[in-house]
C-alpha cells in the first residue's frame, strides 16, 4: 500500500547501505563492510523470491539452487581461466534462469504442499549432483582461482569497489521490480496469488506468467550465487542446501512478503541477528527460533510492516 | 446462420457414484435468456462449470460460436466470448474494484509480457474499465479495494469483470444468492439491461428473478433436463411443480 512510502523506505534503506563503508572505515571495523555486503547478496537472492513468492503466492522451497549455479558458473570458468564478469556473470543468469524454466515448467503444474515438496526435491537433487563432481571440489568445495574481473577501475579485491558493485546491482533490482510489479506482468502475477480461478475465468492463461516469473526470480537468483561466490572466494555445494533455501523464506517472511524492500531488511536482520546471536552461544538458532514465531504471529507484514507506510497489501 | 450460438449434446459428468450431469442436451439462441432452475444438487453449477471450462465432462460436447469448445480450458474459452460469474463470489480481494476491472480488460487486450509501464497508467485499460462499473452502478466505489465492498456491491463487480470481457455468452451462476431485498431488486435491474445485448444463461434459485429475466427456462433434475420451455409453460407444467415449483410458486 501507498507506494511513496514505500518509495521512501527503498531510499532510506539504500542510503543506509551506502553509508555502511563510510561509518565502518571510521569505526576501524572493516569487518562490517565484510558482513554487509553479505547481507546485500542475500537480499538480491531473497529480493528474486519475493517475487515468485510474495507476489505470486508461489512457495519454492528450492531458491537457494540457483544460488549454487550462480556460484558455479563463475567457480568453474575460473578454474579454467575465464575470469571476465562480463561472461560469468551473465552465463549465471542464463544457466539459472534455464534451470528454473526446467524445475518450474514441472512444479507449477502442482500447487501448495505438492508444489514445496517438488522445488525442494529439484535443489536438493542438484546439492547432490554438485556433491557428486569430484573435478569441481565435490563434497569439500574448492577455493575461488579468482575474483571475476570487471574490468577498467571496478576490481572486486578492493572490498569498498565489490561492496559498491553489489548495492548499485541491488538497488537497479529494487528499482527495476518496483516497475515489474506494476506493470502489466507484475499485475497478472498479483492476480495469481489473489484468485488465479477468477484469473483464468477472464482469459489469462496463467501458467505461462507463473513460469515466467519463476525463470526471472531464478535468473536474478543465479547473479546473487555468482556474487556469494566471490564473496566467500569459495565455492561449496552447501550454497544450495535446503537449508539455504529456508533461510531465504525466512528472510522473505521476516521482512514482510510482497513489498521488495521487505526482504531486504528481512535479510540484514536474519545475518545480523545471526552475528550478534552466534557471538554469544553456538545454539544461536534456539533463540533466533522463537522471534520467528513471535514475528509470524504479531508482526505477519515482518518487519516492513512495523515501519510506518509499508503494507504488503496492494491498494 | 440457424445454428444456436450455445449446442450442447449429451453431456455427462460422474463424481464417483454421483451423477451430477446426465445427459444433458441445451441449445441457446443468439440474445436469448436461458434460466436452468432446479432443486438444490440437481447439477446446475456442476453444469455452468462445464460450459466455462472448469469442470471437464466424461462425454459429450459443447459447441459455442460454431465450433467445438468441449476441450478447450477456461481461458481459451473466454477468448471465444464466453464469461461466467461464480455462485460464490470470486473477486481480487486485495485489488480496488477499478483494478478487478481493469485486469478483466487487460487479459483481453494482448498478453500481458509487458514489464515496465504501470498497468494503473494506461488508459487503454483504465477507461473501458471505468465505463463498464458506472455501468454496473460502481462508478462511485472504483477505488475501493474489492474485499472491503458491500456483498451486493461485490456480485456487480463480478457481472464487471465478466463485462469487462466482452463477451458473447454470460454464464451467471446463481447472480443473487445472499442478497437482501434492495440488493437483489438492483442486480435484476442491471441483469434486465443486459438482456438483448448479450446472451444469458442463467442459474437461480430465486423464481422472481428467473420470470423476471428468463426468454426461456429449463429445469434441470438429478443432472436431467426434465422440461424446457417459455416461463409460462414451465409455471404450469405438472412435472415441474410436482419436482420443484410446488411451494416456491403460488398459483
Amino acid at each position: 500500500m501507498r507506494p511513496r512510502r514505500r518509495a521512501l523506505v527503498t531510499i532510506v534503506t539504500l542510503a543506509a547501505l551506502a553509508a555502511v563503508p563510510v561509518i565502518a572505515g571510521l569505526a576501524y571495523q572493516p569487518f562490517y563492510l565484510d558482513l554487509f555486503r553479505r547481507i546485500m547478496i542475500f537480499a538480491i537472492a531473497a529480493v528474486s523470491l519475493d517475487i515468485i513468492l510474495g507476489y505470486g503466492g508461489m512457495v519454492s522451497l528450492g531458491h537457494a539452487a540457483y544460488l549454487g549455479i550462480g556460484a558455479y558458473a563463475v567457480a568453474v570458468p575460473a578454474l579454467h581461466g575465464i575470469h571476465s564478469a562480463w561472461l560469468q556473470w551473465p552465463l549465471a543468469m542464463a544457466l539459472s534462469g534455464l534451470a528454473a524454466l526446467l524445475i518450474g515448467a514441472v512444479s507449477l503444474r502442482t500447487s501448495g504442499v505438492y508444489f514445496i515438496m517438488i522445488t525442494l526435491a529439484f535443489a536438493q537433487m542438484l546439492y547432490y549432483i554438485g556433491i557428486s563432481i569430484e573435478p569441481w571440489g565435490g563434497d569439500d568445495g574448492m577455493r575461488l582461482a579468482g575474483r571475476s574481473q570487471l574490468g577498467g577501475p571496478l576490481d572486486l579485491g578492493d572490498p569498498h569497489v565489490f561492496y559498491y558493485v553489489v548495492l548499485a546491482l541491488l538497488a537497479a533490482l529494487l528499482l527495476v521490480g518496483e516497475r515489474v510489479v506494476e506493470a502489466r506482468f507484475g499485475t497478472v502475477i498479483r492476480a495469481v496469488k489473489s484468485n488465479e480461478a477468477r484469473l483464468q475465468a477472464i482469459g489469462v492463461a496463467s501458467f505461462r506468467y507463473k513460469l515466467a516469473a519463476f525463470v526471472l526470480a531464478g535468473a536474478v537468483c543465479g547473479l546473487a550465487g555468482a556474487l556469494l561466490a566471490n564473496q566467500t572466494e569459495y565455492l561449496t555445494p552447501s550454497f544450495m542446501h535446503w537449508t539455504r533455501s529456508g533461510d531465504i523464506i525466512v528472510m522473505v517472511i521476516l521482512g514482510g512478503m510482497g513489498t521488495l524492500v521487505g526482504p531486504v531488511l528481512g535479510a540484514a536482520a536474519l545475518l545480523l541477528l545471526e552475528h550478534v546471536l552466534s557471538a554469544w552461544t553456538v545454539h544461536w538458532q534456539v533463540i533466533l527460533g522463537p522471534l520467528l514465531v513471535l514475528v509470524v504471529l504479531y508482526a505477519r507484514g515482518g518487519l516492513s510492516s512495523v515501519l510506518p507506510g509499508v503494507g504488503a497489501r496492494h491498494g | 446462420m440457424a445454428e444456436p450460438l450455445l449446442a450442447v449434446r449429451g453431456l455427462r459428468k460422474r463424481f464417483g457414484g454421483l451423477v451430477a450431469t446426465d445427459g444433458v442436451d441445451l441449445e441457446v439462441a443468439e440474445g436469448e435468456a436461458l434460466a436452468i432452475i432446479g432443486p438444490n444438487g440437481a447439477g446446475k453449477t456442476t453444469l455452468i462449470g462445464q460450459l466455462s471450462g472448469d469442470v471437464r465432462p466424461d462425454a459429450g460436447t459443447i459447441r459455442f460460436a460454431g465450433a467445438d469448445v468441449t476441450a478447450l480450458p477456461a481461458a481459451a474459452r473466454s477468448h471465444r466470448g464466453l464469461a461466467r460469474s461464480f455462485q460464490i463470489t470470486s473477486i481480487f480481494r486485495e485489488f480496488t474494484a477499478l483494478d478487478n476491472v481493469a485486469l478483466a480488460v487487460q487479459a483481453h487486450a494482448g498478453h500481458s509480457f509487458r514489464f515496465w509501464r504501470s498497468a494503473r497508467a494506461e488508459a487503454v485499460l483504465r477507461e473501458p474499465a471505468r465505463v463498464i462499473l458506472a455501468q454496473v452502478g460502481l462508478e462511485g466505489r472504483a477505488d475501493v479495494v474489492a474485499g472491503t465492498l458491500a456483498h451486493g456491491e461485490q456480485r456487480q463487480l463480478e457481472i464487471a469483470m465478466a463485462l469487462a470481457t466482452r463477451p458473447r455468452l454470460l454464464l451467471l451462476d446463481e447472480p443473487v444468492a445472499g442478497m437482501g431485498a434492495d440488493e437483489s431488486q438492483r442486480m435484476v435491474q442491471l441483469l434486465r439491461a443486459l438482456r438483448g445485448r448479450h446472451t444469458i444463461v442463467l442459474v437461480e434459485h430465486d423464481m422472481d428473478v428467473v420470470f423476471a429475466l428468463a426468454d426461456r427456462i429449463s429445469v434441470l433434475v438429478y443432472g436431467r433436463v426434465i422440461a424446457t420451455g417459455a416461463p409460462e409453460t414451465i409455471r404450469l407444467d405438472a412435472e415441474v411443480r410436482r419436482a420443484y415449483l410446488g411451494e416456491e410458486v403460488p398459483g
